[in-house]
């Protein structure tokens, strides 16, 4: 793997923004903000050619620190804005970066269906289980029985699991993995940005100030601790007993179907196949 | 050691007391203040930007060799240079990006 060092990471941040940047101390969005720049300098892909696209929230900050075209937009509707962008310019690279209650909860119904359409969008998914920047509500994937402000005797609903929820709406490449395995990370979203069609790296991540005080999990290093414990590899996974299986979270590739028409592609050939051929239209 | 720094000041930074407030405007490698080192600029294994770190202590915490230790008030420091491998787990775990191990 060739090395980034933290220097060339320097060189795609906006230092006239005001750093250090606005994210509570210990919590994971640097650190995936950090594995994006490096993927992205992996890769060697132009700045001026991808478009970073966030909703509303703490991990849709994102855009505002990092140096390429960058859109923040309305509460949920980030993948509604990244597929008009795609669909004017089907050449450039877009990233969506989403919270788990901007993309599941408030912003469900793009999800699913820009999954279901197989647009090139490539969808980075922050999930740290609670609403942060709006003072802690329960999102759609606080787990059973955890607290957050508007549920401070224990949240009573069940939780969605996004990774199925996108591989069911249509999804060609769905991955999950934790802040901690930052390593795995970077290739995972490395492979997304190479995948022609939706792909959804969602990212387990550690909300220490917020969801971790609520629910007693302790500081920063012991929550990242815990995800070391807690996201797991598919095959040690199946390995284990139901019992053993609660609070156990999968990390790996769920599905890569590169098979699957994409949808500006499919679009540009509808456009080709309606055109009139020369020297036919006075006929 | 800077220039700024009283004499007393400089007893206070050894032991880990103090942070040293006064590289704020530069962006980018911040010098390290060493304890056990011999104060070579050059030869620090770990640079920490302390402009930019919150303090969470991550770093300390994941740093696989023990080289990175932590003071009273919680910042990082270079206890045992000796001891840097340069896995830039630092570098990569670090949410600030306040920290790097890499080979110069």
């Amino acid at each position: 793997m060739q090395k980034i060092s933290q220097k060339s990471i320097h060189k795609y941040l906006r230092h006239d923004k005001k750093f250090p940047h606005v994210w509570c101390p210990g919590c994971s969005n640097g650190i995936v903000l950090g594995a994006v720049i490096r993927a992205i300098a992996e890769l060697d892909l132009k700045k001026d050619n991808i478009a970073m696209v966030s909703g509303i929230g703490c991990s849709s900050r994102m855009p505002v620190y990092a140096d390429f075209n960058t859109l923040h937009s309305l509460h949920g509707r980030a993948i509604a804005y990244a597929t008009g962008v795609k669909m004017y310019k089907p050449e450039m690279d877009v990233v969506v970066i989403t919270g788990d209650g901007d993309a599941t909860a408030i912003g469900g119904n793009h999800f699913i269906h820009a999954a279901r359409r197989n647009i090139d969008l490539t969808v980075i998914l922050i999930n740290n289980y609670i609403y942060g920047m709006t003072g802690g509500q329960y999102s759609p994937t606080t787990p059973h029985g955890d607290k957050a402000t508007t549920t401070p005797y224990g949240n009573i609903d069940p939780t969605f699991d996004i990774c199925k929820l996108a591989i069911g709406a249509g999804a060609t490449f769905v991955a999950r993995t934790s802040a901690y395995h930052a390593v795995e990370t970077q290739s995972f979203i490395k492979q997304a940005f190479k995948h022609k069609g939706f792909s959804l790296v969602e990212i387990i991540s550690a909300c220490p100030v917020i969801y971790g005080r609520l629910n007693k999990k302790g500081d920063a290093p012991t929550m990242m601790k815990q995800m070391k414990d807690d996201v797991i590899p598919i095959k040690q996974y199946e390995k284990l007993s139901p019992e053993q299986r609660v609070n156990k979270q999968t990390r790996g590739i769920f599905i890569n179907d590169t098979e699957k028409m994409e949808y500006t592609l499919a679009y540009q050939e509808l456009i080709d196949s309606l055109k009139v051929p020369k020297g036919d239209s006075n006929e | 050691m800077p220039k700024t720094h009283k004499p007393e000041d400089v007893e206070k930074l050894k032991e880990g007391t103090i942070i040293r407030k006064d590289d704020r405007h530069s962006k980018m490698e911040v010098e390290v203040p060493e304890v056990k080192s011999t104060g070579d600029y050059k030869k620090t294994p770990v640079y920490i930007y302390y402009d930019w770190c919150k303090k969470c202590g991550i770093c300390v915490t994941f740093c696989p060799t023990g080289a990175l230790g932590r003071r009273s008030d919680g910042s990082p420091y270079v206890p045992n240079p000796e001891k840097c491998i340069h896995c830039e787990l630092c570098d990569r775990l670090c949410p600030d990006f306040a920290i790097t191990g890499a080979k110069r």
